[in-house]
C-alpha cells in the first residue's frame, strides 16, 4: 500500500511537472511575447520593456523557467499585469465560491443519483427502469450552461422566486444559500443522470454476487438487499468517477457561472483571458490542475484503502 | 472513458435494421440527420440572411414572416440557427476528425512501438488528460487569442488523448494475437503489420467513442462561443446567439430560449444516436440500455 502511494503520488507530481513546462513553453512557442500581447498594438515600446522587466521576460528562458518553477514552490504564482496584486490572492479569494458551488452541486447530485439508481435496480425491466435510463441519458447530455440559462428565465425572471446574479452578499448565509441554488441546480442536473447510470450498472453486477444470493435465500425483501448491502459494494466505483467527476464540475462550474455573474474561478480566469492576462490565467490553470490531480489522487488511494482486490492487484 | 469492444466483431448486416428498431436510437438517427441536412443545405433554406441587419424590425417574437423572431440587430433567428448548425457541425467534425487521425497513429506508435516510447506517450496522454478540459483550453486561447482555428486546436488537443489511449489498449491487446505473430514469424515489416492488420482491426471502437465525443465538442464550441471566447461575431455560432440574447434576457427572452433548442436538440439526438449505435455495434452491452 505505502510502495503504491508513494508510485501515485510520484506520477501525479511529474504530470503537474510536465504540465507546468509545457504551459510555460507555450508562451515562447507563439510569435509576440506575453507583454506585447497584453498591451496591445498601441502600446509604446518603453512601456512594452517596462512590462517585459516586470514579468521577468527579459531573463534568459533558462533563468525564466527556474525561476518560475523556483516562485512556485515558494507559493508565489506571479503578479496580475494590470492591478499588480498577487495571483494567489485573487484565486483564493474567489476558489472558496466555486468550491461551495461544485461541491452543492456534486452533493445533490450524488444524493438523487444514488436514489434514481436504487429504484432502477429495484424496479429493474419495468416501464420505471426504462424510464429513469431515457431521463438520465438525457439529462447527460444537455449542456449545463443552457440549463443554466432556461433556469435563470424561469425562477429569476419569470417567477422572481430566486436571485439572478451573484453569490449573496458577503456575512448573509441566507442570501448565499438562495444565490446558490440555481447554478447548483444547472451544474448537478447532469450528474444526477450519469451517477443514476453508473450506481445502476454497477448494482446490478453486484447483484450476482454469492452474498446477496444469500440473502434472497433468508428471505430479505428486494429492497432490504438493495440499499443495505448491494449498495455498500456498489458506491465504491463511483469514488473516482466522483473524483474525474469534480474536475468536469469545475469545468463546467465556468459556463455556469458566467451564466449568473456569480465570482469564482471561471469568471476570474475568464475575465483574464479577455484581457489577456497571462499570469492570472497561467496562476488558475496550474492552481486548478494541482487541486484536481491531488483529488483524483487521494480518491485512487482511498480505493486502494476500501477495496482489498485492487490493493491485492497493485501488491501482486 | 475507455472500453474496448472485441475487434472480432460482428456481422454488420444489420445495423441499419436494429437501429431502426430502438426508438432512442431511432429517434437520435432523426434528429442527427435533420441537423445535418441543416448544414448541408442552409444557404437554400434559410429564409433571410443571417448576418443582414434590419434594426427596424428588432426584437420581434415568433410570427408567420420570422418563425423565431429576430435578434437584437434584426437579424432573422431562425436563419442563424440554421448556419448555425452548419457551423456547429463542421468544426466539431473537423477537429474530431483531425483528433482521430492523430489519435489513432500515436496510439498504434505507443502500442506498437518500443517500450520507452510508449511511457514517453503515455506519460504525456496521461498529462493532456489530467487537465481539467475547460481552463486548459483557456490557456491555449490566451496564447493564440479567440476564433475558429484555435478553437479546432483546442478541441484537437483535449480530445485525443483519449483516442491515443484507447488505440493503445487494442494494439497491445491484439499484438500478442496469433495471427500478428504469425505474419511476424513470415518476416512481415511492422509497416505492414500496422496498416494491414492492426489498422483495420481497431478502427470500430475509435468510431464509436469519436460519435460519442461529438455532442461534447459541440457543446464546448457553443460555451467558449458564449463567453465570446470561440467563433468571432457576427458569425451564427449557437453560442454567440445566446450570448447575444443573454444581454436582451429581460426585455426579449425569446432570442435565448430560441438559442438554446437547437443545442438541447442536437446534443440530445447525437447522444441517442451514439448509444444507439454503441448497443448495436457491441453486442456484450446490448440489451442493456444503460450500461
Amino acid at each position: 500500500m505505502l510502495a503504491y502511494a508513494i508510485r501515485r503520488v510520484g506520477l501525479s507530481l511529474l504530470i503537474l511537472i510536465v504540465v507546468m513546462t509545457a504551459m510555460y513553453g507555450m508562451v515562447f512557442l507563439v510569435p509576440g511575447d506575453p507583454a506585447s500581447l497584453a498591451l496591445g498594438p498601441r502600446a509604446t515600446p518603453e512601456l512594452k520593456e517596462a512590462l517585459r522587466e516586470r514579468m521577468g521576460l527579459d531573463q534568459p528562458i533558462l533563468t525564466q523557467i527556474f525561476l518560475f518553477f523556483g516562485n512556485v514552490l515558494q507559493g508565489d504564482l506571479g503578479t496580475d499585469v494590470w492591478s499588480k496584486r498577487p495571483v494567489l490572492d485573487q484565486i483564493l479569494e474567489v476558489f472558496p465560491n466555486t468550491l461551495i458551488l461544485g461541491s452543492v452541486a456534486l452533493g445533490w447530485a450524488l444524493v438523487l443519483g444514488v436514489l434514481l439508481g436504487c429504484a432502477a435496480v429495484v424496479w429493474r425491466d419495468t416501464v420505471v427502469d426504462r424510464l429513469l435510463g431515457v431521463l438520465s441519458v438525457s439529462v447527460i447530455s444537455v449542456p449545463s450552461f443552457v440549463i443554466a440559462i432556461y433556469a435563470l428565465i424561469v425562477f429569476a425572471v419569470w417567477l422572481n422566486w430566486l436571485p439572478a446574479i451573484g453569490a449573496g452578499e458577503a456575512g448573509d448565509l441566507g442570501s448565499q444559500a438562495r444565490a446558490l441554488v440555481l447554478p447548483a441546480f444547472a451544474l448537478g442536473l447532469g450528474w444526477v443522470g450519469y451517477l443514476a447510470r453508473l450506481i445502476r450498472a454497477s448494482m446490478l453486477e453486484v447483484m450476482e454476487a454469492p452474498h446477496i444470493r444469500t440473502a434472497r435465500a433468508f428471505g430479505m425483501s428486494e429492497r432490504d438487499i438493495v440499499f443495505r448491502h448491494a449498495l455498500r459494494v456498489a458506491i465504491v466505483p463511483t469514488i473516482s468517477v466522483l473524483a474525474v467527476g469534480f474536475g468536469g464540475i469545475l469545468s463546467s462550474a465556468v459556463f455556469v457561472e458566467s451564466v449568473f455573474s456569480r465570482p469564482g474561478i471561471g469568471t476570474l480566469i475568464t475575465a483574464a483571458v479577455e484581457k489577456r492576462n497571462y499570469p492570472v490565467v497561467m496562476g488558475t490553470v496550474l492552481f486548478m490542475t494541482a487541486f484536481y490531480l491531488m483529488i483524483v489522487t487521494a480518491a485512487d488511494l482511498l480505493i486502494a484503502r476500501l477495496d482489498p482486490r485492487v490493493r491485492d492487484v497493485l501488491r501482486g | 472513458m475507455s472500453f474496448v469492444v472485441d475487434p472480432a466483431l460482428p456481422a454488420r448486416r444489420g445495423i441499419g435494421r436494429a437501429l431502426l428498431a430502438d426508438p432512442m436510437g431511432l429517434a437520435g438517427l432523426v434528429i442527427v440527420v435533420t441537423f445535418v441536412a441543416m448544414a448541408l443545405l442552409a444557404p437554400w433554406i434559410a429564409p433571410y440572411d443571417p448576418i443582414a441587419l434590419d434594426v427596424k424590425a428588432k426584437f420581434l417574437t415568433p410570427s408567420a414572416a420570422h418563425w423565431a423572431g429576430t435578434d437584437h440587430l434584426g437579424r432573422d433567428l431562425l436563419s442563424r440557427i440554421i448556419w448555425g448548425a452548419r457551423l456547429a457541425l463542421g468544426i466539431a467534425i473537423t477537429s474530431v476528425g483531425i483528433a482521430g487521425v492523430i489519435g489513432l497513429v500515436l496510439g498504434l506508435v505507443a502500442g506498437y512501438g518500443p517500450r520507452w516510447l510508449d511511457s514517453g506517450l503515455v506519460l504525456v496522454f496521461d498529462s493532456l488528460s489530467s487537465l481539467p478540459m475547460i481552463f486548459f483550453a483557456l490557456a491555449v486561447i490566451t496564447v493564440l487569442g479567440p476564433g475558429t482555428l484555435t478553437l479546432i486546436l483546442v478541441i484537437v488537443l483535449v480530445s485525443f488523448p483519449a483516442y491515443a489511449r484507447l488505440i493503445r489498449t487494442q494494439t497491445l491487446t491484439l499484438a500478442g494475437a496469433d495471427y500478428i505473430l504469425a505474419e511476424r514469424a513470415m518476416g512481415a515489416r511492422p509497416g505492414r503489420i500496422i496498416f494491414r492488420h492492426l489498422l483495420p482491426n481497431v478502427v470500430g471502437p475509435l468510431v464509436i467513442l469519436i460519435c460519442m465525443d461529438i455532442p461534447v465538442v459541440i457543446m464546448l464550441e457553443a460555451g467558449l462561443s458564449y463567453l465570446n471566447l470561440g467563433v468571432k461575431p457576427p458569425s451564427p455560432s449557437w453560442g454567440n446567439i445566446l450570448a447575444e440574447g443573454y444581454t436582451s434576457l429581460r426585455q426579449a427572452p425569446h432570442v435565448v430560449i430560441v438559442a438554446g433548442v437547437p443545442l438541447v436538440l442536437a446534443t440530445l439526438g447525437f447522444t441517442f444516436l451514439g448509444e444507439g449505435l454503441r448497443d448495436v455495434l457491441d453486442p456484450r452491452g446490448a440489451g442493456r440500455r444503460w450500461a
